[in-house]
């Protein structure tokens, strides 16, 4: 039997336990050895990413036209099969999972202000949401959802926050880009900073930081821009 | 009123939160918040709640501090404004809370899609479920009706009932929260639920209502009820729990 390479990408994809990205793949491809037959594993031995990429782009598209119980799904940086929606029940029953636990309402706004905003201090969560998150820290830790990356310069060199991989996981997002509102924040963030930056140059005359600023990046506040010397 | 059951109900939502639900609640806009209106709003959320013994978190005291700060200086006229360090001159007072409101509610909202994520995502099944989730989360008494929603059909009940005639203020029976947690429990007995306003209908002064309200904040703790709401700021269903 020829084999195809979109088959053996089929067969990693159907036993993995986690998401494989295509380079995650291409690795297995450039050492998988066969005693038994040596001819065919150096065959795929140089196989790109590119083709692989095409490969399950092409999966993905069999699955949906064929109509299968399960799908090709993008998560957290790889591709992974699983069962589509409609046949939850049953699997509920056969995984013999209770209701799902939900994360609560804080702890999903706790772990959006991390998400948007990574890496961030306890202190800088606790000032947007208002009150604090020392409780939900500790329950997004404890779930591996959120992780700590690093120490902030400033004084006291707080702890710095970070999503994980499992973060992705749970929510079925192919990253970061994939969480709501990525796009408006980064659009209001660079505004700021542009805005910051401004009136940095032009401290006579402080820009007025509007509440709502304009979602162009590059052009938001109201500092008059240098003039240009020719 | 007995304290022989000291009602512990986290008010985990904050501040920031509560003037949310508010500006939602009167309708106003976000941008240009009538401080007063909601000043008064706020300012009597915090007493109902100090009334009920519930946990206030040093940050809503601060807020109305806020409040009242903001307030006063809208009232003073335009020139007479002193101008804070933090501020220019002519800035509106109300700006940096605006400004706070608003990049919450961002982050709220994604709060909100991501949970509905969460919801889709636990319906799919990878080849290995491996990752069972860990224990059910701790700190969420109340998952379908915000404790501000609970409050504010609290003020109604009182509201209504003084202003019948047979309303007393002075306390001739003791109640207790236990002794309301049975008559809540043998109320429920043969039905599956009942409508919030129904619990209240044989109170007959204010200590009675209190109680009857921290019982039925101590049942939802218990996990022996759940409370549902149709419509935003619609009538409240109390659920009894298989």
């Amino acid at each position: 039997m020829t084999l195809e390479l979109k088959k053996i990408v089929e067969a990693l994809l159907f036993s993995a336990e986690r998401p494989l990205a295509p380079k995650d793949i291409r690795a297995i491809f450039a050492e998988a050895t066969d005693e038994e037959n040596p001819g065919v594993a150096e065959s795929f031995r140089n196989v790109r990413e590119a083709q692989i990429a095409a490969a399950l782009e092409e999966l993905k598209v069999e699955y949906d036209t064929q109509q299968r119980s399960f799908e090709l799904a993008e998560i957290a940086g790889g591709w992974r099969l699983v069962t589509r929606a409609v046949y939850a029940p049953w699997l509920q029953k056969l995984l013999d999972e209770a209701r799902p636990h939900r994360l609560s309402q804080p702890s999903l706004e706790t772990l959006s202000i991390i998400a948007l905003r990574q890496p961030i201090s306890r202190a800088d969560i606790a000032s947007i949401r208002g009150v604090e998150v020392d409780g939900v820290i500790k329950t997004l830790l404890e779930r591996d959802l959120i992780t700590i990356t690093g120490r902030s310069d400033v004084p006291g060199k707080p702890l710095l926050y970070g999503t994980t991989q499992r973060f992705l996981e749970h929510f079925g997002l192919a990253s970061l880009e994939d969480m709501p509102k990525a796009q408006e924040l980064r659009l209001q963030a660079a505004a700021l900073k542009t805005a910051e930056a401004k009136a940095e140059q032009s401290p006579a005359r402080e820009g007025e930081a509007p509440a709502e600023p304009s979602a162009v990046p590059g052009s938001a506040g109201a500092s008059p821009s240098q003039p240009q010397s020719p | 009123m007995e304290n022989d059951y000291k009602v512990k109900l986290e008010v985990f939502e904050g501040p920031l939160d509560l003037l949310l639900y508010l500006i939602k609640k009167e309708e106003v806009d976000i941008y240009d918040i009538p401080i007063e209106r909601i000043t008064n709003q706020y300012m009597e959320y915090l007493t109902l709640m100090q009334m009920l013994n519930l946990e206030v978190a040093g940050e809503f005291l601060v807020m109305a501090a806020t409040l009242m700060y903001i307030k006063s200086r809208m009232l003073l006229p335009v020139d007479q404004q002193v101008a804070d360090s933090e501020e220019e001159d002519g800035a509106d007072p109300r700006w940096e809370l605006i400004r706070q409101l608003v990049e919450y509610k961002k982050f709220k909202d994604a709060a909100l899609q991501l949970g509905r994520r969460e919801e889709e995502q636990a319906k799919v099944f990878p080849r290995r479920a491996g990752e069972l989730d860990v224990p059910a989360d701790a700190e969420a008494p109340l998952a379908e009706v915000s404790i501000f929603d609970l409050i504010n059909a609290f003020k109604e009940v009182l509201k209504k009932a003084s202003a019948r005639d047979d309303f007393r203020e002075i306390i001739e029976e003791r109640f207790t929260v236990s002794d309301k947690i049975e008559e809540i429990l043998y109320t429920l007995r043969d039905r599956a639920d009942l409508i919030f306003q129904e619990l209240f209908a044989q109170a007959t002064s204010r200590a009675e209502i209190v109680v009857t309200f921290l019982a039925l904040l101590e049942l939802i703790r218990l996990k022996r009820l759940k409370v549902r709401q149709e419509t935003a700021f619609g009538e409240i269903r109390v659920i009894k729990v298989a």
